[in-house]
C-alpha cells in the first residue's frame, strides 16, 4: 500500500456566522466541520456526498486550502499545510486544482477561452509555446482548438464545464477537487462529462475529490465514498461495500430515497 | 366518455422572430390523474404549464391550437373570464418556493389572499381551509407557520406550505413545476408522497413538469417525452419504462445515473439520435404552415 495522497485528522473549520451577525462588530464564529478523519488514496476517486449543510463543500475547500482550518491537521505529500501561508501555499497550488459546479460564474466573461486557460500555465512559469499549450488542452477535453478564441458566453453549459476541466488539468495536477460539478447540467451533458473526467483521472493518473449530492453519479465515479451530516462523517468506505451493506442507518435512508427510473409502486410508501 | 380535465391540441407557440417553441403540441390529463412532461432545458416543458395558466411571457405568443379546462375552450374565453375560470379550477406549485413567496409577507396572509381576493371566500373560511390544509401537509403548528415570513422557514417547509396553498383553493388541475428540483433528496421523497397523498384524497389531475425520469417512474401514470418543444413519445408510465419506442427515449434512460446498475447507465447520448432528432424537427418545420 502507497501512502495516501491526502492524510486529514482532526479537522475542524469554523465560519463566521453572518445571519447572527450584529449591526456593529463581529459575527459569532459557527462550527461547520467537526473532527473530520479520513484519507484521500492516491490515484483514486473518493466520493464525498451528502445533503445541504452537510459540510461537504466547505470540507473541498479546506483541502485546497481555499479555508484555513481552526484545528487538525491537513498532510499533503506528507506535508501538514493546515496553516501554510499564502506564499507557503504557491507552489504548492499547481497541484491543488479544482473544477467547480457552475462554469458561468467561474469563467470570466471578458476573456478568451485561450487566454482563460493560459492563465495558470502561465503563472506556473509555463508561458513557452503557451498556444500549443492551450490547444492540447482543448484537446485533451474534447473541444476544437478554434474554441480559444471564444468568450464564454458563446458555449454551451456543457462546454463550459469542459473548458473548467481544460482548467484545472493544464497543469497535470496531482489532485483535483470536483465540486457538483454536473449538478446545472442535462442528463445527457451529464453523461459526456463524468464519462470524460472518468477517462481523463484514469489516463493522467489524478486523485480526485468528487463532491455530490447525487449517490447515483457517486456510485459510478468513485472507488469510495465518505457520507456526510451536519459537519461529520457518518460512514466511509470501499464503494461497492457501501451501496450494497450500508452499516448507519442514515446512509440507508441516503439511499432508498433516489428516485430510480423504475416502476416501483412501493417506493413512494415506504421509508 | 368522461371530459378530460386538460385537453391540449395542436398548440403551437412562437418566438417574436417567428422560431417555434412548441411545435404542435397535443396532450390529454384525465381527471384525477398524474401526467407527467419530461424533457432537457429548452424542451418547453414549463412553456406548456405556463400555457395552461395564462402566464406566458410576453415574448412567445401562442399561434394555433386549443387548451380546453374541463371540456371549456379557453381561446374562447374573453381575458377576466379565463383568468377567472384558470383562478377556480387551476393551481401551481412552483419550482423554488423562496422566489414564489413574497419575502416581506407573513405566510398566513399570503396563503388566504387568493382565496379572499380571487375566488371572494369569507375571511374566517379561507383561514379554517388554510389551516386544514396546512394540517394534510404535516405541519404541525399552523399559527407558527403563518405568522412567520418565509425567509423563517426551511426549504422543504416552504414547499409544504405551497403545496397547501395549491389544494386549498380545491382546484381540479395542478400544474406542478419541477416542485421537488431545488430540495435534497430525503426532502424531496416526502414531498413527492404529499403531493402523491393529496392528489388522490382531493381527486385532483397533475400536469407534473420534470427533468427527472426518476421522478416521473415514482409519481406519473402518463408521460409526455418532449423535445425542442415536440412530443417525441406519449405513453402510460409503466408502459414508457418497460419498452420506450423513441431513440430519444432510449437515450434519456441510458443516460441516466442509477447506483443499482453504475456500468449501464450514465451513456452519452448518441450522434446519430440527435441527428435524427434534429432531421425529425426540421421535417415538422418544413410541413408546418404558420396560420
Amino acid at each position: 500500500m502507497s501512502e495516501p495522497l491526502f492524510r486529514v485528522r482532526g479537522l475542524e473549520v469554523a465560519l463566521p456566522d453572518m445571519a447572527r451577525k450584529p449591526l456593529i462588530g463581529k459575527a459569532p464564529m459557527v462550527q461547520i466541520l467537526k473532527g473530520l478523519d479520513f484519507d484521500l488514496p492516491r490515484r483514486s476517486v473518493t466520493g464525498i456526498v451528502g445533503e445541504s449543510g452537510s459540510g461537504k463543500s466547505t470540507l473541498g475547500r479546506a483541502l485546497v486550502r481555499l479555508l484555513e482550518p481552526s484545528a487538525g491537521s491537513i498532510e499533503f505529500e506528507g506535508r501538514d499545510i493546515a496553516h501554510l501561508s499564502e506564499a507557503q501555499l504557491k507552489p504548492l497550488r499547481r497541484n491543488l486544482q479544482m473544477i467547480f459546479q457552475d462554469p458561468m460564474s467561474s469563467l470570466n466573461p471578458r476573456r478568451t477561452i485561450g487566454s482563460i486557460i493560459a492563465a495558470p500555465l502561465k503563472q506556473n512559469g509555463l508561458g513557452d509555446n503557451l498556444a500549443e499549450r492551450v490547444s492540447e488542452a482543448l484537446r485533451r477535453v474534447g473541444l476544437p482548438e478554434a474554441f480559444a478564441q471564444r468568450y464564454r458566453h458563446e458555449l454551451s453549459g456543457g462546454q463550459r464545464q469542459r473548458v473548467g476541466i481544460a482548467r484545472a488539468l493544464a497543469l497535470s495536477p496531482d489532485f483535483v477537487l470536483a465540486d457538483e460539478i454536473v449538478s446545472g447540467l442535462d442528463v445527457s451533458t451529464q453523461a459526456q462529462i463524468l464519462t470524460l473526467l472518468e477517462q481523463l483521472a484514469a489516463e493522467m493518473g489524478l486523485t480526485v475529490a468528487f463532491i455530490s449530492h447525487d449517490l447515483s453519479v457517486i456510485r459510478r465515479l468513485s472507488q469510495q465514498v465518505i457520507v456526510m451530516q451536519h459537519g461529520r462523517i457518518v460512514e466511509a468506505g470501499p464503494t461497492d461495500q457501501l451501496f450494497e451493506a450500508p452499516q448507519q442507518e442514515y446512509t440507508r435512508e441516503l439511499i432508498a430515497a433516489i428516485p430510480l427510473p423504475e416502476i416501483d409502486p412501493e417506493w413512494l410508501s415506504t421509508g | 366518455m368522461s371530459v378530460p380535465c386538460l385537453e391540449i391540441s395542436n398548440l403551437s407557440a412562437t418566438l417574436a422572430n417567428g422560431v417555434r417553441v412548441l411545435r404542435s403540441v397535443s396532450l390529454t390529463v384525465e381527471p384525477g390523474v398524474v401526467t407527467a412532461l419530461v424533457g432537457e432545458s429548452g424542451a418547453g416543458k414549463s412553456m406548456i404549464g405556463k400555457a395552461v395558466l395564462g402566464v406566458l411571457p410576453p415574448s412567445v405568443k401562442i399561434v394555433e391550437g386549443h387548451i380546453a379546462l374541463e371540456g371549456i375552450d379557453l381561446g374562447d374565453l374573453k381575458s377576466k373570464a379565463r383568468r377567472v375560470l384558470v383562478g377556480e379550477r387551476a393551481a401551481l406549485i412552483p419550482q423554488d418556493p423562496l422566489t414564489a413567496l413574497n419575502p416581506s409577507r407573513r405566510i398566513g396572509p399570503q396563503m388566504t389572499d387568493r382565496l379572499v381576493h380571487i375566488l371572494g371566500w369569507a375571511g374566517d373560511k379561507a383561514d379554517r381551509r388554510v389551516r386544514q390544509l396546512l394540517d394534510e401537509v404535516q405541519i404541525r403548528d399552523p399559527d407558527r407557520v403563518m405568522q412567520s415570513y418565509p425567509h423563517e422557514l426551511s426549504g422543504g417547509m416552504r414547499q409544504r406550505v405551497l403545496i397547501a396553498a395549491a389544494f386549498a383553493a380545491k382546484p381540479r388541475l395542478i400544474v406542478a413545476d419541477e416542485p421537488t428540483t431545488a430540495l435534497d433528496v430525503t426532502v424531496q421523497k416526502q414531498i413527492l408522497r404529499l403531493i402523491a397523498e393529496l392528489q388522490k384524497e382531493h381527486g385532483t389531475a397533475i400536469l407534473f413538469v420534470t427533468h427527472d425520469l426518476g421522478v416521473v417512474a415514482k409519481i406519473s401514470q402518463n408521460v409526455s417525452v418532449l423535445y425542442a418543444g415536440k412530443v417525441v413519445e406519449q405513453a402510460d408510465t409503466p408502459s414508457l419504462f418497460a419498452s420506450p419506442q423513441h431513440a430519444y427515449t432510449r437515450a434519456l434512460m441510458a443516460a441516466t445515473p442509477r447506483y443499482t446498475d453504475p456500468l449501464a447507465s450514465l451513456k452519452p447520448v448518441d450522434e446519430t439520435v440527435l441527428a435524427g432528432l434534429a432531421s425529425e424537427i426540421a421535417a415538422a418545420d418544413r410541413d408546418w404552415v404558420a396560420p
